[in-house]
């Protein structure tokens, strides 16, 4: 006779891998200017007219090394994409509702993900002008930029 | 090209749980269906694809753990980790390699196992992206912001999208989700991530899908009736989303111009009789519908409205139920393969669209969409005349 469902076993297991990710030399620089100078910067392809954020040597488009071509960063910018996220998971950053979204910064072509605080949920919209908060305790991560929040003058 | 035919599909049912059954259990549920369909043995299997995620199936190397089941024995067993349809794009390159007159592809995933969000969350950078919390649904959700945004498409028209797929999913016994639903049942669901309900987002499914390709010589030698691959193509986005225009998918555009000009079609929205696409998400559906040119940018939301996309509309999209309706990961591209080869064979049963002659089927891969494979079948091995 065939078993059951209720007659067959779940052995409980876990995949805890741990891993230590290389920033590489262009992350290293980009992470080190956040920490240290509370500064974002892109880079540049020059050929595409393009400035990158998050940073990376290398452009896509052209297939060129733009890993010299630095620029900095207003630490201002657009919104282009964004969602309230109303479920909790243990990897999130905050506790729900919090809102998730693209922000284009001023000086980038390319927008980065990030967390906007300080605006009422229903008070979010594409387009929003916002402006980076730096954490006050660097961790030497992408979370040096602790949140966005709405430019004053908006 | 070369000609190649899919000459035998096997599918799992999909179900939420399948404590019964081993991944290598439900591979062999699928393949021992697809030889039976292809009136074949495992011995007339020249070389084996199996379609795989390690982290899905808590496994390192995980696609090598179903080749017993797969009859990979002793053969030239190989493996893809991503979507089924891009599994089913290596094993057509082999069938017209002319080494392989016949290969068998499988995929599988089993999302009960583990916890998905975990998972996709990973995915993400983990220099840059991870840390702000970001999973599939919550990237998907500013995806359809930002789609909603530059169509004008609603949350009333997402949500017929979910009506319309639980709804046909009641005529095939093979879907994990068949319901009756109403658009006021999709917007009062739970919201997860602004604008996406939970009845706008797939479940979390097992199941598994096998299907078997050969190339000319093979294709009618058994007894199985074939359906021919007219027609294929991938193309990928941008890693980054903000490297990508999220509210438009040109790497879909691109896939799909190159298949359908390779199976001589001009016009897609008036040649395909059949679409099923990889609705994770019910914006996906009309976002998708958009880039593959089967409908006009930005009015696939009113054209649902209006009746185009149901099974008896113009151009029936996702008979079967779609991925809304039940979403083995890895597997899914490759039920949406199998499902219009059910179509054109005139074996779809309760929700055969009637003479359907040519169909388009899409995989993804990646974060909201980044890579696209399209696969356009014929029923018949033939140009078909225009007009």
């Amino acid at each position: 006779m065939q078993p059951t469902k209720e007659d067959c076993f779940i052995v409980e297991g876990k995949l805890a891998l741990p891993y230590q990710y290389f920033a590489g030399r262009t992350g290293s620089r980009f992470l080190i200017a956040l920490r240290d100078e509370k500064k974002i910067r892109g880079i540049r392809c020059e050929k595409c007219n393009k400035v990158f954020v998050p940073p990376r040597s290398t452009c896509e488009r052209c297939f060129s090394d733009i890993s010299q071509s630095w620029v900095d960063l207003e630490d201002t910018g657009t919104v282009t994409g964004f969602t309230v996220v109303r479920y909790e998971e243990p990897y999130q950053p905050t506790k729900p509702p919090y809102i998730l979204a693209l922000i284009k910064l001023d000086g980038a072509d390319t927008p980065i993900a990030h967390i906007i605080k300080d605006i009422p949920l229903t008070e979010m919209k594409l387009g929003l002008k916002v402006k980076a908060v730096f954490a006050e305790k660097t961790t030497s991560t992408i979370m040096d930029i602790d949140h966005f929040r709405p430019q004053e003058d908006g | 090209m070369d000609q190649a035919a899919i000459i035998g599909v096997g599918m799992t049912k999909i179900e939420a749980n399948k404590a019964g059954d081993t991944f290598a259990d439900m591979v062999w549920e699928a393949v021992n269906k697809a030889l039976d369909d292809a009136g074949m043995t495992i011995n007339d299997v020249d070389n084996v694809v199996t379609t795989s995620n390690d982290f899905w199936d808590g496994r390192t190397i995980s696609c090598m753990a179903v080749g017993d089941a797969s009859g990979a024995r002793h053969k030239n067993a190989s493996c893809v980790e991503g979507d089924g349809t891009f599994g089913a794009f290596y094993g057509l390159t082999r069938a017209l390699s002319g080494d392989y007159g016949t290969t068998l592809v499988t995929a599988h995933s089993k999302g009960s196992e583990s916890i998905s969000s975990l998972i996709t969350n990973a995915a993400f950078d983990p220099i840059y992206e991870r840390a702000i919390g970001m999973d599939m649904i919550t990237a998907c959700a500013m995806q359809a912001t930002a789609y909603l945004d530059r169509t004008g498409t609603t949350p009333d028209q997402l949500a017929m999208v979910s009506v319309k797929n639980h709804g046909n999913a009641k005529q095939n016994p093979l879907a994990q989700l068949p319901m009756d639903l109403t658009v006021d049942d999709v917007l009062k669901s739970e919201m997860l991530s602004d604008p996406l309900h939970k009845l706008d987002c797939s479940p979390v499914s097992d199941g598994c899908c096998a299907i078997i390709i050969a190339n000319q010589a093979r294709a009618s030698k058994y007894s199985g009736r074939p359906v021919w691959i007219k027609g294929v193509s991938f193309c990928s986005d941008s890693y980054f989303l903000g490297d990508r225009d999220l509210a438009r998918a040109p790497s879909l555009a691109q896939a799909a111009q190159s298949a359908f000009a390779m199976a001589g079609i001009k016009d897609p929205a008036t040649e395909i009789d059949v679409a099923e696409l990889y609705d994770a998400f019910t914006y996906q559906e009309l976002m998708w519908l958009e880039a593959m040119g089967l409908c006009e940018d930005g009015k696939a939301g009113s054209r649902l409205e209006s009746g185009d996309f149901h099974r008896n509309g113009r151009l029936p999209v996702n008979p079967s139920g779609g991925l809304l309706s039940g979403h083995p990961v890895i597997a899914a591209g490759l039920i949406r393969i199998a499902e219009i080869v059910k179509q054109l064979r005139g074996e779809a049963g309760g929700y055969q669209i009637p003479d359907a002659r040519r169909g388009v089927a899409q995989g993804v891969n990646g974060l909201c969409g980044q890579s696209h494979c399209v696969w356009v079948l014929d029923r018949d091995n033939q140009e078909k005349e225009i007009g």
